[in-house]
Formats: structure tokens, C-alpha cells, sequence
């Protein structure tokens, strides 16, 4: 049988559909799991802050030892509405999320992500 | 309470919140091991005397959140009178491991990582009562990590003010330029918080973005 991780390509379409609460459950529950996820359109800035708050919450000595999280930097978008509500909509891009014992980031910069993925714990 | 009383407290309420400005409040953020503290004390011991907390080469030093109200900083000719919050290193992962790797017993290890947890939980928290934030960043490391892209991101995101400091300058291998390239869409001030090393202009900076 052939040995490996799970790797999960998560379309925009599919986050589109859940509200901020469920989308952070949902990445929690899967890395958890031990998949690794590739996000088409990343999270927004509130919403990676809520995953980093319930990571936090679920690390276990000997157990669950967090997440590794790479997403380029989101990008500002400074349109007409966003300067009438005086509020910026920013972009977010791409991002990799798994479990922190088998994802480790080697490199990133603005335009690109190197990362070393593990089978073993 | 009769009503007239009553009237009168709501009233006094809304006349406080109306014309008393409260200071602004920043935050001190960054990775564990940024220099957060050792920043948060050179400001305190420039303008008030006394020292915000402990600091050491073990990350996760500061595991709460400490807040000094009214911290006056003159610079520019101005003066300005923040509330000064340092805050516990943010980080998406936290093994008991690395602690028992510095010489910290097991036991020891395990309860420093749950109030580390528990420290970038308050962070986190504190990121929506701030005004704006210093975000201390390592010169001597790769800026690209996870804490600084998503500290940024919110405060793009709600549109409030940002200095980032690349510390560590005394170090040999520092590289400030790499911090100014990665995020050059904010401004950046390099500094050591150990030594004191241009710390008049990171006060004009703060001044300039703060005030």
C-alpha cells in the first residue's frame, strides 16, 4: 500500500460557503487529522488570528503541538468603497496550513513558499 | 435610582466619552524572542524610570500581557502620551520540547508551554482593543514568518497604524534591509533596543505615527 499524507486543495468556492467560525473549525478538524491543506484563497487577517487562538487552545503536551501556517503577505486593496468606508479590503492569497510536527516552512519570500512536508511524526 | 439621577449619570457618561480622549494604546508585538520586552523597557526606562518586565534568551519570557497606562514621549518638538502594552510572543506552534532543551525539567517545560498558549491568546485578544502597534521584528532572522504576515494583515485590514522595528542591529549578521524589502509598503526603523542604538529617531517615528 502506498505510504504518504493527504493532501487537501481547497477551492475558494468551498470557504466561500462558511462563515468565519466554521471555516477555522473546519482547518482545525482537518489538520488534526494530519492532512495537510492547500488554500486556494487563504483566510482573512480576523480569521488567521482566530485559527491562531484555537490552535492554542488545543495544544497537548505529547500530543498536538500546534499548526505551520504559510500565506504570502495580503495585499491592500485601496478601492473606491474601501475609501469611503474608510476601511481597507485586503486580498489574502494562497496559504498552506498543517499539523506543525510534519509541515516545516525551509523558505518564503513575496512569491514564493518551499516547504518540507514529513510522513513521520 | 430615580430618573432625574439616573439622567444625570448617562449623561455625565456620554459627555466623558465624548471629550475625554483616552491615549492611544499600542501594542508591542512580534515573535517570542523578538526583543518585545527589552524594547517595552528602554521606553519605560527613557520616559518613566522603571522597566515593563524580565527579559531572557528562553522564548516565551512573557506570558501576559502587561499594560503601562500614560507613557509621555517627546519627540519632534511634540509630545505624546501612550498606553504601552508588550505583549507575550505570537506564534502558531508551541512544543514543551524546546523548553526541556534548555535545561528546563519536564515538569517545568509543560506548565511554561501552557502559559505560553495562554499568553498568545491574550495577544491575540489584545490585537482588537489597539490603536496601533510596534511590531518587533529580529533583523538577525527571516521576516517572512507567519506572526508577522498576519499582525500586518489585521492592522491593514482595520486600516490603523503600524512601525515596524527591526531590532538587533548591534548583531554582525543583522540585516535590516531584508525587513525594509519584505514589507516595504510600511515604515520600518532600525535599532538595537539592548544598546539604545537609534533609538531618538525610532522615537521620532513613533511620534510621527502615533501622535
Amino acid at each position: 500500500m502506498m505510504q504518504g499524507f493527504q493532501m487537501d486543495l481547497i477551492s475558494e468556492h468551498r470557504l466561500a460557503e462558511m462563515t468565519p467560525v466554521e471555516k477555522v473549525r473546519f482547518i482545525i478538524d482537518e489538520v488534526m487529522e494530519g492532512k495537510i491543506l492547500v488554500l486556494e484563497k487563504g483566510l482573512s487577517p480576523s480569521e488567521e488570528a482566530s485559527l491562531i487562538e484555537m490552535t492554542m487552545t488545543l495544544i497537548e503536551p505529547d500530543g498536538f503541538s500546534g499548526i505551520e501556517m504559510e500565506s504570502y503577505p495580503s495585499e491592500v486593496d485601496t478601492s473606491f468603497l474601501g475609501k469611503i468606508l474608510k476601511k481597507n479590503v485586503t486580498k489574502s492569497r494562497l496559504t498552506v496550513i498543517g499539523p506543525a510536527d510534519q509541515l516545516k516552512t525551509l523558505k518564503r519570500d513575496r512569491n514564493m513558499i518551499s516547504a518540507l512536508v514529513s510522513n513521520h511524526k | 435610582m430615580g430618573v432625574i439621577k439616573r439622567f444625570k449619570k448617562n449623561f455625565a457618561e456620554v459627555f466623558k466619552k465624548l471629550f475625554k480622549k483616552q491615549n492611544a494604546r499600542i501594542g508591542i508585538y512580534g515573535p517570542p524572542n523578538a526583543g518585545k520586552t527589552t524594547l517595552a523597557n528602554r521606553i519605560l526606562r527613557d520616559w518613566t524610570g522603571d522597566a515593563m518586565g524580565s527579559v531572557s534568551h528562553v522564548a516565551h519570557e512573557t506570558r501576559r500581557a502587561r499594560r503601562r497606562e500614560g507613557v509621555t514621549i517627546k519627540a519632534n518638538g511634540n509630545s505624546l502620551t501612550l498606553d504601552i502594552i508588550d505583549t507575550p510572543g505570537l506564534a502558531t506552534k508551541i512544543d514543551f520540547h524546546e523548553f526541556m532543551e534548555q535545561g528546563m525539567d519536564e515538569a517545568e517545560s509543560k506548565r511554561r508551554a501552557k502559559e505560553a498558549t495562554e499568553g498568545v491568546i491574550e495577544a491575540v485578544k489584545w490585537l482588537e482593543n489597539l490603536d496601533g502597534v510596534i511590531l518587533v521584528m529580529d533583523a538577525t532572522e527571516d521576516p517572512f514568518t507567519q506572526v508577522n504576515v498576519t499582525v500586518i494583515g489585521n492592522m491593514e485590514a482595520r486600516n490603523l497604524p503600524l512601525l515596524i522595528v527591526a531590532n538587533k542591529v548591534d548583531l554582525p549578521e543583522s540585516s535590516a534591509t531584508t525587513i525594509r524589502d519584505a514589507f516595504p509598503q510600511h515604515p520600518m526603523v532600525a535599532i538595537s533596543a539592548l544598546e539604545g542604538k537609534n533609538i531618538d529617531t525610532m522615537y521620532e517615528e513613533i511620534a510621527k505615527r502615533f501622535g
